[in-house]
């Protein structure tokens, strides 16, 4: 599994763009979005935990076709079916290769785009949290989607429709933690509730994704 | 070592092979004959537990070497690389022996994509002897092979064979090894069969 | 003791249904009574309720959306519930009927949450004076519309048949769960303008939060809309079965 992992970053790695595109997404999104809506300071600081954890949802759903799809392609998902990888560990290994070259990156950079949207600096710090504590639940859905879609040629937006859809309460949950820490009121509540969608994900969708992959290859 | 029973196996809805039954030794390779689109792939998928058949039972050992038509490489990893990652999978030896038995050595440290279609199908054979299985399944094993090369793969699978281990191959094409040879096309299907569960709604 | 032995019996009915051939027979015996009892009681209950009802103090006419609005909100959720427990039924028994019939659910149910969604804008608009709002109710039935819209096309994307009932039912049972999920989150989200339950059938005890002059068409056409369900649920559940056969059938043909 770790092996799996490995493999799976070092791909991503050398196959360019692994971790840059995701992030210059990120970055094109936060810079669109005042150009679409107002240079105004105060009405961005209102409208920023949203648009960063929407900026942030949509970068981790470019890459997530890539997560099984090459590997169907090029046969290497019958073989790691045939081997003595369970199609559980399979997925796990490979949505937590996609966190981290794609979900992480996007927690780290979150604050500092935050300063283009006049996020304060301890807002930042929640945003960054809230992302840490949600990408990994993004990954995982994201991932979920995928293996339904593996089959499907040309899959791309329908995975979008399939999971955009399942990621409603991690949006809100973690947009709302932000929102609640600039204005100064508590955000523990929203905060644990991310990280339940993200142990719960861990905890369900192993069993979902492994049964999707099994169907799909048979 | 492999124990097939009573198998029927289909693919889209449609029964290709029907009561098929064999049993293949450890030392024994079985090689598996007939046309295009008899079901030798499904046969074989079935084998390797990718497919499940719609009836009948195999026996096999815990983990199988399956190669399919797909040689399943990265093209960006070396070729060491790709087969050091499957020995991981598999817990099975270090590469070099698959290297050197499929003369790939010179190629170890460049990237798979590098290679021809000929040198990438060794790596795909190569892949085999990292896993450590003792049963292989194999789809078309010698496509895209020069003579030379066949010639390499008879002399690796016979290593293999009196180390104890057991083969069975799809091919179409002649096969110059002392082997046992099963022709499907006297299990085919009968033109009503259907896996469909319809069946018994049509009126 | 009778009464064991007889829900027995029924539930043997139940999963009888789920041979295709019984199903068919069964359900082209009764799609035509089912048909005219729901012209019947869906009709008289509209009827009634627009024509036949005085207007609210303070709502006016307007109030009379109600007919439409609650039936097929409760539509709208029962589609869902239909469509979760036929994937499950499917994944669990391996039966066609159950998961043909969530997927002639789908279809039907979401109909059913733009109809609840349409009558709600525009019954919204005198009351609040805004065609729509933000309100978790609205926007949790907005989430399922969006929920059915994935379902419907994940099956129509794959070719594979089985492959199709499998897939879409793993997100089915998935898809519930995130949900619900979501349902909480956007009570958590926002609380809302949208007034509470009107009509509760097991809340009977309590005082009456609505009067009987509007209460009854209100069932009746529920009942009615309860029954509209049911029709369709079979017609579509029998097309499916029928192109499935045409499919087995086409098969054979080419074969021969």
């Amino acid at each position: 599994m770790i092996q799996l992992f490995a493999r799976d970053i070092r791909l991503a790695v050398r196959s360019g763009g692994g971790f840059g595109l995701a992030l210059i997404f990120f970055l094109i999104v936060v810079v669109l979005i005042p150009l679409g809506l107002s240079s105004d300071q105060s009405a961005l600081a209102l409208v920023a935990p949203g648009v960063l954890w929407l900026g942030a949802l949509l970068a981790c759903l470019l890459s997530l076709d890539r997560i099984f799809g090459l590997d169907y392609e090029d046969g290497s998902l019958d073989l790691l079916a045939t081997s003595p990888l369970p199609l559980e560990a399979v997925y796990i290994a490979k949505a937590a290769a996609h966190w981290l070259t794609t979900g992480l990156p996007l927690a780290l950079a979150a604050p500092v785009l935050g300063v283009l949207l006049n996020l304060s600096f301890d807002a930042g710090k929640v945003m960054c949290f809230s992302l840490l504590l949600g990408t990994p639940a993004l990954s995982l859905i994201g991932a979920f989607g995928a293996t339904l879609t593996l089959g499907v040629k040309r899959g791309g937006l329908l995975l979008s429709l399939l999971v955009l859809p399942l990621y409603v309460p991690t949006l809100i949950f973690g947009a709302r933690a932000v929102h609640s820490a600039s204005l100064g009121q508590p955000f523990d509540v929203p905060l644990i509730m991310v990280l339940a969608i993200s142990l719960g994900a861990v905890a369900i969708l192993p069993f979902a994704s492994g049964a999707a992959l099994r169907i799909n290859l048979r | 070592m492999l124990q097939v029973s009573n198998l029927s196996v289909a693919r889209g809805g449609k029964i290709l092979l029907h009561d098929v039954s064999f049993s293949v030794e450890p030392g024994q390779a079985l090689v598996l004959r007939g046309a295009n689109g008899i079901g030798k792939t499904s046969l074989l998928r079935c084998i390797a537990g990718l497919q499940t058949p719609t009836s009948g039972k195999i026996l096999v050992p815990e983990t199988v070497a399956y190669a399919a038509h797909a040689n399943g490489l990265k093209g960006q990893l070396s070729v060491f690389e790709n087969l050091k990652f499957w020995a991981d999978i598999y817990g099975g030896p270090r590469p070099d022996v698959a290297l050197n038995s499929y003369s790939l050595e010179n190629f170890a440290y460049q990237p798979a994509a590098n290679l021809s279609a000929g040198q990438q199908r060794r790596l795909g054979l190569a892949r085999m002897l990292v896993t450590g299985c003792r049963l292989w399944v194999l789809d078309e094993p010698t496509v895209s092979l020069d003579v030379q090369n066949v010639a390499l793969f008879y002399k690796v699978l016979k290593a293999h064979l009196q180390g104890g281990g057991a083969a069975v191959l799809a091919t179409h094409i002649d096969f110059q090894l002392s082997a046992e040879s099963l022709d499907l096309t006297s299990y085919i299907a009968s033109l009503n069969m259907s896996s469909s569960a319809f069946e018994e709604a049509l009126e | 003791m009778n009464s064991t032995s007889k829900s027995k019996h029924l539930w043997n009915l139940f999963w009888k249904l789920a041979n295709p051939k019984v199903f068919m027979g069964w359900s082209g015996r009764w799609l035509p009574w089912l048909s005219w009892l729901t012209v019947l009681l869906l009709g008289s209950g509209l009827i009634w309720g627009f024509f036949f009802t005085p207007d609210d103090i303070r709502q006016g006419s307007t109030v009379k959306i109600i007919y439409l609005h609650v039936p097929a909100a409760l539509m709208a959720i029962n589609g869902y519930l239909l469509m979760f427990i036929g994937s499950l039924m499917w994944l669990i028994r391996r039966q066609h009927v159950s998961v043909l019939a969530a997927k002639a659910a789908a279809p039907v149910g979401m109909t059913m949450t733009l109809i609840a969604l349409a009558t709600g804008a525009i019954w919204g608009q005198p009351m609040w004076g805004t065609y729509w709002v933000w309100d978790p109710r609205l926007t949790s039935f907005l989430i399922m519309f969006l929920f059915y819209a994935g379902y419907i096309a994940l099956w129509a994307a794959i070719d594979d048949d089985d492959t199709a009932a499998d897939l879409t039912s793993v997100l089915a049972l998935v898809g519930s769960v995130f949900a619900l999920l979501s349902r909480y989150a956007v009570l958590f989200w926002n609380q809302g303008l949208h007034q509470g339950t009107t009509v509760s059938l097991t809340d009977g005890t309590k005082q009456e939060n609505i009067s009987n002059v509007f209460f009854l068409p209100l069932l009746l056409a529920m009942v009615g809309f309860g029954l509209l369900f049911l029709t369709l649920l079979l017609i579509g559940t029998r097309t499916e079965l029928r192109m499935r056969r045409l499919k087995v059938l086409e098969v054979r043909e080419r074969m021969q």
